[in-house]
């Protein structure tokens, strides 16, 4: 076990530079997860962590340890790759031993070693065979198996469960957390799925462009996004953005929104409205997730701020517990969460109530979160 | 042609004379290319008369292994009456060794190329590639200076250098291109899992690399002991291989000329070659159109 810091970390191949200043402080034992649109440079950054890459500027520690200079097998670490990355020629046992045996760990304690890890993932019935014998869900286990073999203080693992069909991926993710919780071991985590990040992660670090965007817990990331890009990416379905105008009426600031057939509401902000004076007056968006905009809530009657908005529905998808509900607001796309018995068909209009309490902005420029 | 002929068989009329238009085309293409090899045959058990009264393709009306004993033993290259046996071995020889290193360069050259690219290693590749395309000829005067040089001219030592340093270009070009197909994750693994340079050479990627050791070796093999050129610049007299050889003998004019001696030495130097595609040419097409590596 050990901790990671990461002190802005740049990475430039030839020309382009990938990691553009990057730093992450994970604490021993914590989960951390990497998420970001393809390409973002989370796995040249796991790759830098790994020292599979040298390091264009900025300094990587693991423990105590600056290892920018280390290479992969002393850095104490161990990676679970895309693709498993099995030796195709060697059998499962072969596979998980091969780092003990280049570690010239006695053979006895590599047998002893290799039994445990089988039992913990519960592949003993297959280190005779080959990788090419296996399946998708057992080649992940061997992968896994064999980082764990070495018992490193950090874990990095590459998009794991990308390569699974949805159910294996849920059930795999559930005994990810499991392990993690058994061993307590630091780990990194890549994922472009956003529900692996906030299930997974004790803190998530939202990258984009090279850039990491927010690094918070995954309750503050859905709650307190920083910016328009961390609120669109974390949630499903996404957080609607209405552009809209800060109005001021009745000594009350509030948002005017337009909704089917002219209809339009005026939404005071209420308390939450301090940091905004400024922007009365002036164009900026509205961000409220699809639970926010509902026929009822459970805090309804308590609530000052909870307004109502009369729209028509364009859409309905019910999901099961929920029922999806689509409509215009401000001439854009707008989805609520509504209780599947109060979902209207399409055309029709819908009483819909809008908890302003849970509101959030942000510039239309900097993209920004203002309050 | 067993479709044609099937009454149960439930294909129209047309797709059956398709059929038997191509496999009718096949055939003739075979015989094509069959005949000189049934000529060089007959005529290679064939009496000089029977030669001479019979023609081309008439059957040996007495068939002699004769012509086979002289062509091995005893037959005139040169002023040496010695037969073509002693080239044989020579281009055994050089054949091994050459075709031996050749490839393992080739393949250590491919795994750099692929895995453990450096700075202008692209460029270094392309340049490398330029030598598949340089004809035999460009090279003589140059390598004939440099083998001086190195004091192994006409020499089976210089003849093996030789060959083995024009067919690097292709060997390492077969597997360069085979390891690419061969994902980078699992040297990055297994350089986390502590494995230097060689020992993933030798652990991972050896082990994958059966189908394209195959085609190297058919391709090498071929090349060099059907190699004509450069040994008959480079090497003189006793160290020729026998392709060279064979050309001797056939102009060494003596008295009559031996058909039949010339074409069972022709036969003995294609033996080998024809005996390395039957046994490994379902590999060399296998390992030609082999892609991905699953892990
Ligand atoms: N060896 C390399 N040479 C040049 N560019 C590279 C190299 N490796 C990665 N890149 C570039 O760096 C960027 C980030 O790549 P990276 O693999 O880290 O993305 P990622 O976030 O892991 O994406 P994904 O989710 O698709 O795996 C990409 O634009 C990629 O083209
Ligand atoms: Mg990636």
């Amino acid at each position: 076990m050990a901790s990671l810091k990461i002190k802005n970390i740049k990475k430039a191949f030839g020309s382009v530079e990938v990691l553009k200043g990057v730093s992450i402080d994970a604490q021993s034992g914590e989960f951390l997860v990497l998420v970001g649109p393809s390409g973002c440079g989370k796995s040249t950054l796991l790759n830098l962590i790994a020292g599979l890459e040298s390091i264009t500027e900025g300094d990587i520690y693991i423990g105590d340890r600056r290892v920018n200079t280390v290479s992969p097998k002393d850095r104490d670490i161990a990676m679970v790759f895309q693709s498993y990355a099995l030796y195709p020629n060697m059998n499962v046992r072969q596979n998980i031993s091969f780092g003990l045996e280049m570690r010239k760990v006695p053979t006895k304690e590599i047998n002893d070693i290799v039994q445990k890890v089988a039992g913990i993932l519960q592949i003993e019935d297959l280190l005779d065979r080959k990788p090419g014998q296996l399946s998708g869900g057992q080649r992940q286990r061997v992968a896994m198996g064999r980082a764990l073999s070495r018992n490193p203080s950090v874990f990095l693992f590459d998009e794991p469960l990308s390569n699974l069909d949805a159910k294996l991926r849920v059930e795999m993710r559930t005994e990810i957390k499991l392990l993690h919780q058994r061993i307590a071991t630091t780990i990194v985590y890549v994922t472009h799925d956003q529900i692996e990040a906030m299930t997974l992660a004790d803190r998530i670090a939202i990258m984009k462009d090279g850039i990491v965007q927010q690094l918070d817990s995954p309750h503050g990331v859905y709650e307190n996004p920083a910016n328009l890009f961390v609120a669109g990416f974390i949630g499903s379905p996404s957080m609607n953005f209405i552009p809209c105008r800060l109005i001021r009426s009745n000594n009350t600031v509030g948002v005017q929104l337009e909704a089917a057939d002219q209809t339009s509401a005026f939404l005071p902000i209420g308390h939450k409205s301090n940091g905004l004076e400024t922007w009365v007056d002036r164009e900026l968006i509205l961000g409220l997730r699809p639970e926010h905009i509902s026929t009822s809530f459970p805090q309804q009657d308590a609530s000052d701020q909870i307004h109502p908005i009369n729209c028509q529905v364009d859409v309905v998808e019910p999901t099961g517990p929920d029922t999806l509900v689509f409509v215009n607001i401000n001439a854009k796309k707008v989805t609520c969460r509504v209780h599947p018995h109060e979902a209207k068909p399409p055309g029709e209009l819908i009483g819909l109530l809008v908890d302003m309490s849970r509101a959030i902005f942000f510039d239309p420029e900097t993209e920004k979160r203002i309050v | 042609m067993s479709s044609a002929s099937s009454p149960s068989s439930n294909q129209s009329a047309g797709a059956i004379i398709g059929r038997m238009v191509v496999y009718g085309i096949l055939i003739i293409a075979a015989v094509y290319f069959l005949i000189p090899l049934f000529v060089m045959m007959i005529t290679s058990i064939k009496t000089m008369a029977d030669i001479r009264t019979g023609n081309l393709i008439s059957l040996p009306r007495e068939v002699t292994l004769d012509a086979w004993k002289t062509a091995w033993n005893s037959a005139c290259i040169g002023v040496a009456c010695n037969g073509i046996k002693g080239y044989f071995w020579n281009s055994v020889r050089m054949v091994i060794p050459a075709v031996a290193i050749s490839t393992i360069l080739g393949a250590i050259n491919g795994y750099v190329f692929s895995k453990w690219r450096f700075k202008g290693s692209e460029v270094f590749f392309s340049l490398l590639l330029v030598g598949c395309f340089i004809p035999f000829q460009v090279i003589l005067l140059p390598m004939a200076r440099t083998l001086g040089q190195f004091g192994i001219s006409q020499s089976l030592v210089g003849l093996i250098f030789v060959h083995v340093v024009y067919g690097l270009a292709f060997t390492t070009l077969f597997f360069r291109n085979f390891y690419v197909s061969i994902p980078d994750e699992l040297v990055k693994a297994a350089r986390i899992d502590g494995a230097g340079f060689f020992r993933i050479f030798w652990r991972i990627l050896l082990p994958l690399s059966k189908p394209i050791f195959v085609v190297c070796i058919i391709w090498q093999t071929t090349q060099i002991w059907n190699d004509f050129l450069f040994g008959v610049v480079f090497s003189t007299g006793d160290t020729q291989p026998i392709t060279v050889a064979l050309n001797n003998l056939v102009n060494t004019s003596t008295g009559v000329k031996e058909y039949n001696v010339d074409m069972a030495a022709a036969i003995i130097a294609a033996i080998p070659t024809l005996l390395v595609y039957i046994v490994a040419g379902k590999y060399f097409l296998r390992g030609l159109t082999a892609g991905a590596v699953k892990g």
